[in-house]
């Protein structure tokens, strides 16, 4: 251990109260200038390792065991002044949401100035001009007078942007950034992105990047450490995590997230016949003119994907489909027949034949309900079956979702994310449906469980004949599974054709700029995208 | 902002005008025929007959309603059914009375119980938290009159330090109706105070859990600065809200403490005129409580607007 | 120890044992109790002897049979009323959360206005009109407290619709009996309990303090308020005689709150304040 090491945690042990170990003596060592990457599934104790880096747990959470040496000094054994002197100062923290992170009822300027002023490095002044110049490389609008809104007044990119301001106000020696774009938009995610590597290489800050996306943090680390169950998987330079992995675990990361470039949805599914028909629908939310003529169709086995950002309506257009929300003008069909547009006019039948399945599979099932119950009603509300065939059915069911059959009694508080999924998606096939609608299905999810998901809707799309509606942001789940996507922009579709020509060009600029912002898992993609910006301008400016 | 302001008041003339015409059905269209429900089977005609011209019940009730509601809007609450006595010249001086004590037991409770409530949210988890958490739930679970009478026992029999009946009036000296007030206001502030300690607590505690109370401790911010400037600007608004629920605790129980302690408030007119059975001055009273009530309630929004920083800092 | 799967403190305990305790008195008083209802056996306000364990009332009825038969008419009586308040409260409220609309604004409306006016003035308005009879008193009251059941119930329905699974259940088809009694008000079991502790303290209070005043419960019938009314005058002879119905009201009402409270802290998690620095 030479001085450049800034960062040495060793022995690391967390414990919650109830008992559960969180996190199992993990090591970590952290150079100057140098950026790793936590890598991990939900639950892995990424968060939490970050966290206890600046000696700090949340409620219920306790550091049980472990050094903390920052700059050669042992933080966990200082008192708990000591530890209050070096948060802010030397090592500092990018929270996931900006939004909640910063005090409502003080301006931006009052919070991002503050570290330096209360730590005795600055006088107010002194902050403020240098917040003023972090906001000016931080590429936020009108940098002198940014400072003086109110968090409620500005978007979340540039909220990001302003914490990330306010954890540099002191000059930290190490940055802690926890899921620092994960809320964001892709396109925004890709702004924020260059900026914060940008800042990070500037200033020679070292930096722990904790993300559950490979492709994002194969941009910004020098090496990656993965992460499971609070423990560690496997470390190494970040080249050598993406092509030669040496545990499975981690193979399995890498290949699940490199996936899209190979897989595509299989051709042999669709038939002619047309299930759903949407023909140029606006909608209105009041004035507000959120769906601006849009026109689809689904065949019989088929897979159309809607593709958008939040704000592009494409939650709004399955609310229009599913009857929650009247079109003011446009018709549906299925099968081939208009549709009432809305819920109350339509028949049993008709709301039989076309099913929803959510995002969020925690608030999608009734945590009262046990699986029998949940997956059995439909069956018996449309069906008129009896108790026996509702159970036989059930079972049936389960099977076809791989869920094992002594879950029938259990309620969804002790099944998994991705088996509550299953348990979404074994709900709407009891109802025998045509279309279903799914609103986000993997974007809750772990990767490698998400993946999971989707190759089970694959098969049942395969076996059934099902047609599928597929709303999402995510560009590589659309790859792999999309016969057709449409590219939703502020309620219209700019573009609505097979998967390939959409993805393969030409393309409307909007759908460029949605392409281009998902990061690639390669560690020179973002570097090569801002060589491209450099020669566009430069090109520009030549011609000016 | 300001025209949340001028909406919160109109609310408020609204909700006055609601009420009186809430009070105005309970007391005179529901009961069918008033004058049997409130005479009793036993009632002779000419009883009957008597009693509903001097509550003019022949006329239709929107005239009736009507000519009560002007005439309280010009000061004329009507005469007493039992004492022919016009009902304002008794309600008056009961209503400065009755406002004498809650103001007097409010000073004291708001400063003692928020301040208390936000140390016990600060020390979450300790002994003392805990201990006033068992102290102030024994508190807000004994009756009124319990309370009263204990101090009574101990405070005016035992000690005599205070005398055991409140009785104040006109032409007193300030400090002559402190001193009499003061074991009846004891009792209210202890009923009052322990309630809004209670929420006081949950309030600043669900601030506490923030997270950017978590981003101003990872800072590097001492606890103190915290509290203060972190978390107390955001706790602001709901603890104006405890405050305002609890003068509703505060009428309740100045009705029952005035009794007790026989202090000439309203809340002892308004109970007389219930055991009597008579109608204008029971109408009145209500009136009164509630536009004290539905006042208190409109200043707490107001407070609440103003403090909200979303609304102070519009372009 | 353990209750319903949770680990009881000690103050939860005693809470619970007292409850219990006081239920069964109720219930079996006319079994349990020494003497008659209104027998008088005694002195006015004598001491406290083998005879009667609390001495007598005001007109020489023994304190504690007096205090038995009270408990169990008070009891009665907001018990009464709170199963009342409950059922009109969350009918009301869990309609206007899933219904929406006009019933909903009517609803919210109407409970604004009428808590605009504190409860015990407009108890004192409609009991100064109608007279305190038992019936008028629990309906008045019952009525009076659904307001606050409506709020919660209201705000506990609002959170519940929003849930997908709901949406679900609604775009099935389902009726607004089967949202309700099926999707929601299972989820909604908790707070509506520990609530339902809460109420029954505010009523039995309310009850205790009408009577104190004399409009709430009127003789011959025993009732715990009444009785401190009754024999508030032996204050002034330094005599214990109204501490002892006071007492017993005060009693069960904290033991019913430290039930509720350890229900309460059953669900609540470690808040920020107590993260380590």
């Amino acid at each position: 251990m030479d001085d450049s090491t800034i960062l040495n945690i060793t022995g690391l042990r967390l414990v919650s109260v109830a008992g559960h170990v969180i996190v199992d003596r993990v090591d970590l060592h952290l150079q100057r200038g140098e950026v790793l990457g936590l890598i991990g599934e939900s639950g892995a104790g990424k968060s939490t390792i970050g966290l206890a880096s600046m000696c700090y747990a949340r409620a219920g959470v306790h550091i049980d065991h472990g050094e903390v040496v920052l700059g050669g000094i042992n933080i966990r054994a200082l008192d708990a002044e000591g530890r209050r002197n070096v948060r802010g100062k030397r090592i500092a923290y990018i929270a996931q949401s900006a939004a909640a992170a910063f005090n409502p009822a003080h301006s931006l300027m009052d919070q991002v100035c503050e570290a330096p002023v209360i730590h005795g490095l600055m006088n107010r002044s002194e902050a403020e001009a240098w917040a003023c110049q972090l906001f000016t490389s931080l590429d936020l609008p009108d940098p002198q007078n940014f400072g003086s809104r109110y968090p409620h007044q500005v978007s979340g990119g540039q909220l990001q942007r302003a914490m990330a301001a306010m954890a540099m106000s002191c000059r930290p020696d190490v940055l802690v950034l926890d899921e620092p774009t994960t809320a964001l938009d892709v396109t925004t995610q890709i702004e924020v992105l260059i900026l914060l590597k940008s800042l990070i290489r500037e200033y020679r800050t070292a930096a722990l990047y904790i993300t559950h996306d490979l492709a994002v943090v194969a941009q910004v680390a020098d090496r990656i450490k993965v992460l499971r169950g609070g423990k560690e998987v496997e470390e190494g330079l970040t080249d050598q995590i993406l092509h030669n992995a040496q545990q499975d675990y981690t193979a399995r990361l890498v290949a699940v997230r490199g996936a899209a470039a190979n897989e595509r949805a299989a051709a042999h599914t669709v038939t002619p016949e047309t299930v759903l028909s949407v023909v140029d629908c606006h909608a209105y939310y009041g004035d507000f003119h959120v769906i601006k003529g849009v026109t689809l169709d689904v065949k019989k086995g088929e897979t159309v994907a809607v593709v958008g950002e939040s704000g592009s309506g494409k939650s709004t257009l399955a609310r229009i489909v599913t009857g929650l929300l009247p079109p003011r003008s446009g018709q549906l069909l299925f099968r081939g027949q208009a549709m009432p547009a809305t819920l109350k006019a339509r028949d049993k039948e008709l709301k039989r034949r076309m099913q929803l399945v959510y995002q969020i599979p925690d608030v999608a099932i009734n945590p009262r309900q046990t699986l029998l119950e949940i997956i059995g009603r439909p069956v018996q509300f449309y069906f008129d079956a009896t108790r026996s065939q509702a159970l036989r059915r059930v079972e049936e069911l389960m099977t076809l979702v791989e869920l094992p059959l002594d879950y029938l009694q259990r309620r969804p508080g002790q099944l998994s994310g991705g088996q509550k999924q299953r348990v979404c998606i074994a709900r709407a096939l009891a109802a025998q449906p045509d279309l279903i609608i799914l609103d986000e299905p993997t974007s809750a999810l772990d990767p490698l469980v998400a993946e999971e998901i989707l190759k089970l809707l694959r098969r049942l799309q395969s076996e059934l004949g099902l047609s599928y509606v597929l709303i999402t942001h995510d560009l590589d789940v659309v790859h792999r599974i999309a016969h057709r996507t449409a590219v939703m922009l502020q309620g219209e579709f700019v573009a609505f054709d097979a998967t390939e020509a959409i993805f393969d060009g030409p393309y409307h600029p909007y759908t460029e700029r949605l392409i281009k912002a998902v990061p690639v898992m390669r560690s020179d993609w973002l570097d090569g995208i801002l060589a491209l910006r450099a020669q566009t301008a430069a090109g520009v400016r030549s011609h000016v | 902002m300001a025209k949340l302001i001028v909406n919160r008041l109109f609310l408020g003339l609204l909700t006055l005008f609601a009420v009186s015409v809430l009070i105005f059905v309970c007391t005179q269209i529901l009961p069918g025929d008033v004058a049997s429900a409130v005479l009793g089977q036993g009632a002779t005609p000419e009883a009957l007959v008597i009693f509903r011209r001097e509550l003019g019940l022949d006329l239709p009730p929107q005239t009736r309603y009507w000519n009560w509601l002007s005439g309280a809007l010009q000061g004329d609450l009507g005469v007493a059914l039992t004492n022919k006595r016009v009902i304002m010249d008794d309600l008056l001086p009961r209503l400065r009375n009755t406002l004498f004590l809650a103001g007097y037991a409010a000073l004291v409770a708001i400063p003692l119980s928020v301040g208390l409530g936000v140390l016990a949210a600060i020390n979450e988890g300790k002994l003392t938290d805990r201990l006033s958490n068992v102290l102030t739930l024994i508190a807000i679970s004994l009756p009124e009159f319990f309370v009263a009478y204990l101090l009574i026992i101990f405070f005016a029999v035992n000690f005599q330090w205070f005398p055991p009946l409140a009785m104040v009036s006109k032409g007193m000296t300030f400090g002559e109706r402190i001193f009499q007030t003061t074991l009846p206001a004891i009792t209210l502030t202890l009923l009052v105070a322990a309630h809004m300690l209670r929420m006081t607590r949950s309030s600043v505690l669900s601030v506490m859990s923030t997270p950017y109370i978590e981003m101003a401790f990872l800072k590097g911010a001492r606890r103190k600065r915290v509290i203060v400037r972190h978390a107390l600007p955001n706790a602001a608004a709901p603890i104006i809200t405890v405050v305002a629920l609890n003068m509703a605790y505060l009428v309740v129980g100045v009705v029952v403490i005035e009794s007790v302690f026989v202090y000439p408030g309203l809340g002892q007119y308004m109970v007389d005129a219930v055991a009597k059975r008579d109608v204008p001055v029971i109408q009145a009273c209500g009136l009164t409580f509630a536009t004290v009530f539905v006042a208190l309630n409109t200043l707490a929004d107001i407070l609440v607007i103003l403090v909200n920083p979303r609304l102070r800092q519009q372009d | 120890m353990k209750l319903f799967g949770h680990r009881l403190t000690a103050s939860a305990a005693f809470g619970a044992v007292v409850v219990s305790l006081f239920m069964a008195i109720s219930l079996f008083t006319p079994w349990l109790a020494p003497y008659a209802e209104s027998a008088s056996v005694g002195g006015t306000w004598d001491e406290p002897s083998v005879k009667m364990i609390f001495g007598a009332d005001q007109i020489g009825r023994d304190m504690l049979t007096r205090m038995m038969y009270g408990s169990r008419m008070t009891i009665g009586v907001a018990l009464a009323i709170t199963a009342l308040s409950f059922l009109i409260g969350i009918l009301t409220g869990l309609v206007s959360a899933v219904v929406g609309g006009w019933v909903d604004i009517f609803f919210t409306r109407l409970v604004d206005v009428m808590l605009s006016i504190p409860s015990l003035i407009f108890a004192l308005i409609i009991l100064g009109v109608f007279g305190s009879s038992i019936p008028v008193l629990i309906l008045t009251i019952a009525v009076l407290d659904s307001t606050r059941v409506f709020r919660l119930s209201r705000a506990l329905g609002m959170n519940l619709t929003v849930m997908e699974y709901v949406e679900a259940a609604r775009l099935r088809g389902e009726g607004l009996w089967w949202v309700i009694t099926r999707e929601i008000l299972p989820n909604a079991r908790a707070p509506l309990v520990s609530e339902f502790g809460l109420r029954f303290c505010f009523n039995f209070l309310f009850i205790a303090g009408l009577s104190f005043l004399g409009l709430g419960i009127q003789p011959p019938y025993a009732d715990l308020g009444g009785m401190v009314r009754e024999n508030a005058a032996a204050i002034n002879f330094g005599m214990m005689a109204p501490i002892y119905p006071a007492t017993a009201i005060a009693l069960l009402t904290v033991s019913v709150n430290l039930v509720v409270d350890w229900m309460l802290s059953i669900d609540a998690r470690p808040s920020g304040a107590q993260a380590e620095l």
